[in-house]
């Protein structure tokens, strides 16, 4: 198993494009820094970036490479090799290396300009992002066999994540505006990755008056403790799902 | 050796095996013959495990294959289209199989590198290949870890006359040491002094499974070609 992930990573690596995603990263982020003299607001420019870029960079990226490595795939699955083993360590292999394009890329300027708990909370969260837009990447690319379809697939999926959803809430809120929806939020924000990661951050900066009495709310929830692990493991369910989903329709593929 | 018993299968609309029982046993050297989309790749990959039945069990060694895969290493597999990443070389291919599969404490058989002269292009890419290079690696990769059993599907399509020839030689080779071998082709003069069975396949069914000697008996035809063509045509006029 570690084999194959060595030389996922290897293969990964020699494609430029993850070093390409490390290096506009790191431009993002130091010029983001030096552009604002307030860390904090730099901060919040740049979560909102990373809340667009990762997300989608990462979808589209594992989506294709699972593409392109069918004749890999193909391969390994004439060898002794468990099916399992050679899907989790795709998996692995982009995991990693998206992740650590993004620990290059964000994580060290991060940590030059802003050492603090917030700054660490986002590159925690940035990474679980990576993690869990693979995940679903595999779980788009495993359903179809045309490219064509499953690329598309994905960027619909990135979309619904990053803006349909947002529009969807705003819809509903408006709907049953009279009604007190504030605590039901909590539990649909749990429902998008994205959202969850800009909740917490958002907590972690004292930014969440502005988001009125919703903000009020989640900030007695995700500001706990308690909140603050029940989001990182919503997170974590997120990985695990798609993960496990796209794990189970390999195994059963005919190729 | 292999056991199917009553596989089937359907790729939507179209039946790509119907009920297959087939036996082969070590030391044998099967020939998978047919017209093009009568199931006989269909058949192979069921064998290694890439397509899954519908229906029916595939036994190796008397042990059902489903969910098993340690079973794989006891196969070479040569495949039609051999397709492999684009951006490894020759070399590195060559190494990570070995990498896999090294726990297997096993002689390598290099033979078939050495006499294609794989070496001497051990750091060209996998995309700039040639068709017949690309084969000719396949084969090498099917015969490197000495399995016990060879599936080959359309070995000789796109290798040059004495490429096939070295190939062939190395079948009969093989199959003197009592491997068991599994061959689809087309070109049947080819299979003339290679196999000892003859599988006819047509529209997913299996027609018949005969030695040869039987075969040309039945047919009063002395050569593999003649007699299967004069089988087809019985197959035919059957319908």
């Amino acid at each position: 198993m570690n084999k194959l992930i060595k030389y996922v990573i290897i293969d990964i690596l020699r494609n430029k494009i993850v070093l390409a995603y490390t290096i506009i990263l790191s431009i993002i982020s130091f010029s983001v820094f030096s552009l604002e003299d307030n860390t904090a607001k730099g901060l919040l420019s740049l979560l909102n970036l990373i809340l667009f870029i990762v997300p989608l960079v990462s979808i589209i990226f594992s989506t294709i490479y699972c593409y392109n490595s069918s004749e890999f795939i193909e391969l390994l699955l004439s060898q002794p090799i468990q099916r399992k083993q050679i899907w989790l360590s795709l998996f692995a292999g982009l995991a990693v290396s998206l992740s650590l394009a993004f620990l290059l890329g964000v994580g060290i300027p991060l940590l030059c300009f802003e050492p603090t708990p917030t700054g660490l909370m986002m590159i925690i969260a940035g990474c679980l992002l990576s993690i869990i837009f693979v995940a679903i990447a595999l779980f788009a690319s495993v359903l179809t066999r045309d490219k064509a379809k499953g690329i598309g697939f994905a960027i619909l999926l990135w979309l619904y994540f990053t803006l349909i959803f947002d529009g969807l809430i705003l819809f509903l809120l408006f709907q049953f505006a009279d009604y007190p929806l504030e605590k039901i939020m909590i539990i649909i924000s749990g429902f998008n990755p994205v959202d969850l990661s800009r909740i917490i951050i958002l907590l972690q900066l004292d930014v969440s008056a502005l988001m009125g009495y919703t903000g009020a709310v989640f900030k007695d929830f995700f500001g706990t403790n308690l909140g603050f692990f029940v989001a990182l493991s919503a997170l974590v369910i997120w990985v695990l799902v798609p993960l496990q989903l796209s794990l189970y329709v390999f195994k059963r593929k005919d190729l | 050796m292999i056991q199917t018993s009553n596989i089937s299968k359907k790729f939507g609309k179209l039946i790509a095996l119907n009920q297959i029982n087939l036996q082969c046993s070590s030391g044998q050297c099967i020939a998978l013959i047919g017209p093009n989309g009568s199931g006989k790749t269909t058949l192979i990959k069921s064998i290694l495990g890439l397509i899954v039945p519908d229906s029916g069990e595939i036994l190796f060694n008397g042990k059902n294959i489903s969910n098993d895969w340690k079973y794989r290493s006891q196969i070479g597999y040569m495949p039609q289209i051999g397709r492999y990443p684009d951006n490894m070389t020759i070399g590195h291919l060559l190494k990570m199989m070995k990498d896999i599969r090294k726990h297997e404490s096993i002689e390598l058989d290099l033979e078939l590198i050495n006499s294609f002269q794989l070496n001497t292009m051990l750091d060209k890419r996998m995309s700039n290949l040639s068709g017949g290079t690309r084969q000719k690696v396949s084969a090498a990769l099917a015969f490197l870890f000495n399995s016990q059993v060879l599936i080959l599907d359309e070995p000789t399509a796109g290798l040059d006359p004495l490429a096939s020839e070295i190939l062939k030689e190395k079948i009969i080779k093989e199959k003197q040491k009592g491997k068991l071998i599994l061959i689809t082709s087309h070109v049947l003069s080819e299979l003339d002094d290679l196999v000892t069975q003859i599988v006819y396949m047509q529209d997913g069914n299996l027609i018949f499974h005969n030695s040869i000697e039987e075969l040309k008996l039945h047919t009063s035809e002395t050569k593999l070609s003649k007699a299967v063509a004069k089988l087809m045509t019985q197959a035919q006029r059957n319908e």
